[in-house]
């Protein structure tokens, strides 16, 4: 389950030494846009050591890398990938070799620390024009590609457009990445909402990129998890809902019925699917077993 | 790894340290801190822990610590060693 992923500089310590109560379900430590240039070096380091010797509990560890342009990004590689981050985020990931050529290096520095090859997923980093239109190839580049995610900040630069709260300048953008990613069969996750103080406006950003598919959102600030967690958790509306949805089904069964309805709805199998996913993530956020299983 | 030059990593911001390195005919160490008299201690055995794991043997080291964690001070004394060598390669 990753309904939030917290933003934390790669330099700053007394952030990182906290990322376990933060209350995201992951966090991305950034060695990228976090760090200035002249502290990639301080920030590598600290990273490495802080997969090494600190305990992150259940809260999942992505690190996002500097770009395949930078020179940096091998350099990142080779000291964290041996401490097992969970995901690697490439950024700035534009087309399919991208990706490919990442994962093969991942490859090299898992052989070379005797880790098992294939171990690290990897999450690109959609923002530029040409990543949005090359989606559906990067999600289905590589096997280690568990998720794609989506950055309308740089996607916006790119596109030579003002980003507004409202997101229409991106609504194709976001609507291509996520039925790319769909489509490829793996998750996708939203651009984070920059203006900390709205807390509205994170509110409704949040339900449209649900709305739209996505089955989480990056954050920038520990203020934002809260809402964005339960906007991407099931109400207890959805999971009574889906437990009926599977209480009528087994009704039918046992009476010999084929067709099933509920409140007046047919039940269909896009029900069923969607009613087990609430259940799934009903059971882990301990709000009651999955009664479908 | 030899410390060859002056060099310098890490902030004087809550959980982290300040740590400056040059280099010396032996090896000392000289660690101040806010949490002195309960880590002063672990603090001085994190950074030559890490000097040993490095094979520094010679070289002033200064640590000046704002509560950090062990890992964040190895992590600033290997950053400040490193910086040290890159510094005379780049020269």
């Amino acid at each position: 389950m990753r309904r939030t992923m917290l933003f934390l500089p790669g330099n700053t310590p007394n952030i990182i030494i906290n990322a376990d109560v933060l209350g995201a379900d992951s966090v991305i430590l950034d060695l990228e846009d976090a760090v200035s240039p002249d502290q990639k070096d301080a920030a590598r380091i600290l990273v490495r050591n802080a997969l090494k010797y600190m305990n992150f509990g259940s809260c999942e560890i992505i690190v996002r890398i500097n770009p395949l342009s930078s020179g940096m990004w091998k350099e990142d590689l080779d000291e964290i990938i041996p401490l097992r981050p969970s995901v690697i985020m490439p950024t700035k990931v534009s087309a399919s070799y991208d990706v490919e050529h990442i994962a093969a290096y991942i490859t090299e520095v898992e052989k070379k620390a005797a880790i098992p090859e294939g171990s690290t997923q990897i999450m690109p980093l959609i923002e530029t024009a040409r990543g949005v239109e090359n989606a559906f190839h990067i999600a289905e580049a590589d096997k280690r590609v568990c998720a794609v995610f989506i950055g309308c900040e740089d996607l916006t630069a790119d596109l030579r457009c003002v980003r507004t709260k409202t997101g229409t300048e991106v609504f194709y953008a976001r609507s291509r990445v996520v039925c790319a990613a769909r489509a490829a069969g793996i998750e996708a996750y939203d651009t984070p909402f920059t203006d900390i103080n709205d807390k509205e406006g994170l509110r409704k950003d949040a339900e449209f990129a649900k709305g739209l598919g996505y089955t989480g959102k990056a954050c920038i600030s520990p203020r934002q998890v809260d809402i964005v967690n339960e906007v991407f958790s099931p109400s207890d509306a959805d999971i009574e809902y889906a437990r009926l949805v599977f209480k009528v089904i087994a009704e039918a069964k046992a009476q010999g019925r084929g067709a099933v309805s509920l409140k007046g709805k047919m039940i269909d199998k896009p029900i069923v699917d969607r009613a087990a996913f609430v259940l799934e993530m009903a059971k882990a956020l301990g709000k009651g077993g999955a009664d479908h299983e | 790894m030899v410390i060859k030059q002056k060099a310098m990593a890490g902030t004087m911001e809550s959980s982290d340290c300040l740590v400056y390195v040059e280099p010396a005919a032996d090896l000392q160490v000289e660690v101040s801190s806010v949490v002195m008299v309960q880590f002063g201690a672990a603090i001085k055995k994190a950074t030559l822990d890490t000097l040993a794991e490095l094979g520094i043997k010679q070289g002033f080291i200064k640590i000046q610590d704002r509560g950090a964690l062990d890992c964040v001070v190895k992590a600033r004394v290997e950053t400040a060693v490193r910086r040290s060598e890159k510094e005379v390669q780049n020269a």
